[in-house]
């Protein structure tokens, strides 16, 4: 389990599933390679849920169970299982197109505004399932924000930004809707920026400034789990830094999924990884572990940048 | 060096072949314009809006014209506007990928591109032959129809600009549909659709033909949308082509209006069109 990244042909699979075992060859995997083309999902209690279960007991806050997903006929997700746990960060990664995205898009059923796409498993909030049918999706929706990886202020003043997601569950009198803001806005580290212009138009602020609205407006309706879809890619590295410190900041509060492209911040900023590659769950546990001493040897040739 | 040479000469060649062709399409728009305003100019005065239009021998103005083509623009942009805005809206929310909507889609720019004096014949058809007179009404309902298909396309155009993720953040703040519609994609959209109406104001306030067959024309001043109605276009064609140099000179005068008016809603048109891509 704890094989130097020195030695990563020494190591074997613990259950000898055959056909995924890494064989002793150049490093170098590309992805016409037939033997990616030809993984096997891991099998329940084998690998990545088995070795979480030996960490210190947390709350689970999200259990994905057996999730697969179609676009029209193609699938991008092949029987996803793992848990979100509370007040920490959860972040997939991965190559463009293995499903990570897709994976989060699930999670507040927001996928379903195009038809063709469809998701089978289940999905427990709290024991719930939120892929059941005649779920309430705004119930759904005001328990689990987003903030997406283009910032998407409204066409509106930044006050009203934040108000159009409170307007929509609570009617406040000015004064507490007031005051919600400014938490809001505080809590996403930019009320000082902006304390002095609430009036103007959200877009007349800065990408770094915008996408801390978002996350304001998204935390301002009192979420439960926050979806951030590579918040910090469309941002340079000042901002990418002051959203990261805000994931850190926040994940006090709520459960956190993060999908990223970037490793470091993969690294830096969550406590669980999750590597899908091909819509298949490759490998999860503790960040540091993957970081350090993946169990696999695909997980160790990309987050190492030898793929992908 | 030669070959330097040759593509210069070419680029002059090909600079002098366009700003020629540009020259020579102007050209006539200046000509239209100059005429307009040197024959049109002498009929504007306060007698234009003030006195109703004259019988053959005598002076007066275009009073009643004016307050018709007001009226039946007015009420064909009461009736279009909405249901063009409505429509629009179900192509770009509602209907972007069914078939249905690709239908609804191709009739309508079949309709937008349809002649306007097909509409007059059609209203002139269910409405006045029906009814058994002309009227405002008529008139006004065949303007609707050539707005109609105006305001959906601008409308589509607009609300499919309006980028996806901004909807799918409304959605995942739990709004209901009808709020990202009416508070988001709208608000985001709002310009360019106030564009594509004043747009249709332009395209109806010069029509002819379609009021040929429907509001007719009328000597006096007339209240009653029941009865044929004066309107600018309509009156330019019969005084136009009269024998009588007062009328004549009315209407260059009527001509000049119409032309003034449809310049000023482009400018506005544009204006905000410009105002609101500088604001995003």
């Amino acid at each position: 389990m704890t094989s130097p990244l020195a030695q990563p042909r020494s190591q074997t699979r613990p259950s000898g599933s055959s056909g995924d075992e890494i064989p002793a060859r150049p490093p170098y995997r590309s992805a016409s390679d037939p033997r990616i083309a030809t993984l096997r999902p891991l099998a329940e209690g084998q690998g990545a849920t088995a070795s979480v279960a030996t960490s210190p007991a947390l709350p689970t806050k999200v259990e994905i169970r057996n999730i697969n997903f179609f676009y029209g006929k193609a699938q991008a997700l092949k029987d996803i299982s793992l848990p979100l746990y509370d007040r920490r960060v959860t972040a997939f990664i991965g190559p463009s197109g293995c499903g990570k995205s897709t994976l989060l898009r699930i999670l507040n059923r927001i996928y379903e505004l195009y038809p063709g796409q469809v998701a089978t498993g289940e999905v427990l909030l709290d024991g719930e399932d939120i892929l059941a049918p005649g779920l309430d999706l705004n119930r759904l929706r005001a328990k689990i924000g987003m903030v997406f990886q283009k910032p998407t202020p409204f066409p509106m003043s930044i006050r009203d930004n934040i108000a159009f997601g409170i307007r929509l569950y609570e009617s406040l009198p000015p004064p507490e809707l007031d005051e919600r803001i400014e938490s809001a806005l505080r809590r996403a580290a930019l009320w000082d920026e902006v304390k002095d212009k609430l009036r103007q138009s959200g877009l007349s602020l800065s990408g770094g400034q915008q996408q801390r609205l978002c996350i304001a407006r998204a935390i301002a309706i009192k979420p439960e789990v926050l979806l951030l879809d590579e918040p910090a890619s469309a941002l340079d590295p000042i901002s990418t830094q002051r959203i990261e410190e805000l994931i850190a900041e926040l994940k006090a509060d709520y459960c956190i999924a993060l999908v990223t492209h970037n490793m470091q911040q993969a690294a830096r900023s969550s406590d669980y990884t999750a590597f899908l590659y091909l819509g298949e769950l490759i490998e999860f546990d503790e960040t540091e572990r993957i970081f350090t001493h993946p169990k696999l040897r695909r997980t160790e040739d990309y987050i190492t940048g030898r793929f992908g | 060096m030669p070959v330097y040479l040759r593509r210069r000469l070419v680029n002059y060649i090909v600079i002098a072949l366009s700003v020629a062709a540009t020259g020579f399409g102007l050209l006539w728009l200046a000509l239209v314009l100059s005429t307009l305003l040197v024959n049109g100019i002498a009929a504007i005065g306060l007698p234009l809006f003030t006195q109703m239009t004259p019988p053959p021998g005598s002076s007066g103005g275009l009073l009643n014209a004016i307050a018709g083509s007001l009226a039946m623009t007015a009420i064909a942009t009461a009736i279009g506007t909405p249901t063009g805005i409505l429509a629009g809206t179900f192509l770009a929310e509602y209907a972007r990928q069914s078939r249905f909507g690709e239908v609804v889609r191709f009739v309508n720019d079949i309709l937008l591109s349809a002649p306007s004096i097909i509409v007059g014949l059609f209203v002139y058809q269910v409405m006045v032959v029906r009814i058994g007179h002309f009227s405002a009404w008529a008139g006004a309902v065949a303007l609707a129809i050539i707005v109609v298909p105006v305001v959906v396309r601008t409308t589509e155009d607009m609300l499919r600009l309006v980028p996806d993720t901004l909807r799918e953040a409304a959605v995942a703040l739990g709004a209901p549909k009808w709020k990202v519609i009416v508070m988001v994609a709208y608000r985001a959209a709002i310009q360019g659709m106030l564009t594509g109406v004043l747009l249709a104001v332009a395209r109806i306030s010069g029509e002819t033909a379609p009021l040929l067959f429907t509001a007719l024309n009328n000597q006096f001043w007339s209240n009653d949308l029941n009865a044929p109605m004066a309107n600018l276009p309509v009156v330019i064609f019969q005084f136009a082509m009269s024998p009588y140099a007062d009328w004549q000179t009315l209407a260059w005068g009527g001509a000049l209006l119409i032309t003034t008016a449809i310049l000023v809603l482009n400018i506005t048109a544009r204006t905000l069109a410009a105002w609101s891509s500088f604001k995003q």
